[in-house]
């Protein structure tokens, strides 16, 4: 029953956050949606015994990224209304009928196999908790590679913020 | 009696994450085709990035491997350059042409 209920609800949340994303007028009110997504989320890593990456989920995502995003609709206004004209015919009918007939093909898939979906490989009994010392242990030794990679790819985005921030200053001061 | 009570009970297996990441992903790529808002396009970026990684959780804790863990910090690296380099970029066409609608942006046609 408690993990039906810690299922359960921070589900619920992370569904109805995603449908304020897409549904809400206000950028303010998506920002706010998403930020219930992204925390309900690291309440079911906690579940899944992903501790440390909920943590991690809180302080980038919640934390850094939501802050940015923020900053940015601040910055060029909330009070613009979106423009609502259609450049494809009918495009939202469209994309609304697709997606209602892939998800009601997985509905029947599941209600046909009783909601028992048989995965490919059966749950392991080896369990264990996400610490970081576990992590970095795996991180610093099989995955050193790919870590090395992705910290060049930190760089050059900080880099490409930089230069497209500065390229903008000069154009200005020119005119 | 107590093969009653067992068949109320309902176990929460990985199968039930799976479906929650799968509408989840669902949700966003939805909402990146009806919204032109290229601020909120960027969100249901975020909120797909988000069910694969609860994807990769879900798959870490079923097979008792730690890697599913590793990929959720690479990818939440890309989604912060991402956001970090696509921010930058809406906001220098705003202060271009006052609009952060998709439509408007048919600048960079080949």
């Amino acid at each position: 029953m408690t993990d039906l209920l810690l299922f359960a609800i921070p589900g619920l949340f992370i569904i109805l956050g995603a449908l304020i994303v897409i549904f809400a007028k206000n950028p303010v009110h998506n920002a706010m949606g998403l930020v219930l997504t992204l925390t309900s989320l690291a309440i079911l890593y906690i579940s899944l015994n992903a501790t440390f990456v909920a943590m991690v989920q809180m302080l980038v995502y919640a934390g850094a990224v939501m802050t940015l995003f923020l900053f940015v609709i601040m910055m060029i206004g909330v009070d613009k209304p979106e423009q609502s004209k259609e450049e494809i015919k009918g495009q939202k009918l469209l994309i609304s009928g697709t997606l209602i007939l892939l998800v009601s093909v997985v509905v029947f898939i599941g209600l046909e196999n009783g909601l028992n979906w048989n995965l490919l490989f059966p749950q392991s009994q080896n369990t264990f908790e996400g610490t970081p010392s576990l992590l970095a242990s795996a991180m610093f030794t099989s995955w050193v590679f790919p870590f090395e990679v992705i910290s060049i790819l930190l760089i050059v985005a900080t880099t490409a913020a930089l230069a497209l921030a500065y390229e903008f200053r000069k154009r200005e001061n020119n005119d | 009696m107590s093969l009653e009570k067992e068949r109320i009970m309902i176990e929460v297996t990985s199968d039930w994450y799976l479906t929650l990441s799968a509408i989840l992903f669902s949700i966003g790529f939805l909402g990146m085709m009806i919204r032109k808002n290229a601020l909120i396009m960027f969100m249901c970026i975020e909120l797909m990035l988000n069910a694969v990684n609860l994807t990769f959780i879900t798959a870490s804790n079923h097979l008792g491997l730690v890697d599913g863990q590793i990929a959720v910090f690479f990818v939440l690296v890309v989604a912060a350059a991402e956001v970090v380099v696509g921010l930058a970029i809406i906001v220098s066409i705003f202060k271009k042409q006052e609009s952060a609608s998709v439509d408007m942006l048919s600048s960079s046609k080949g």
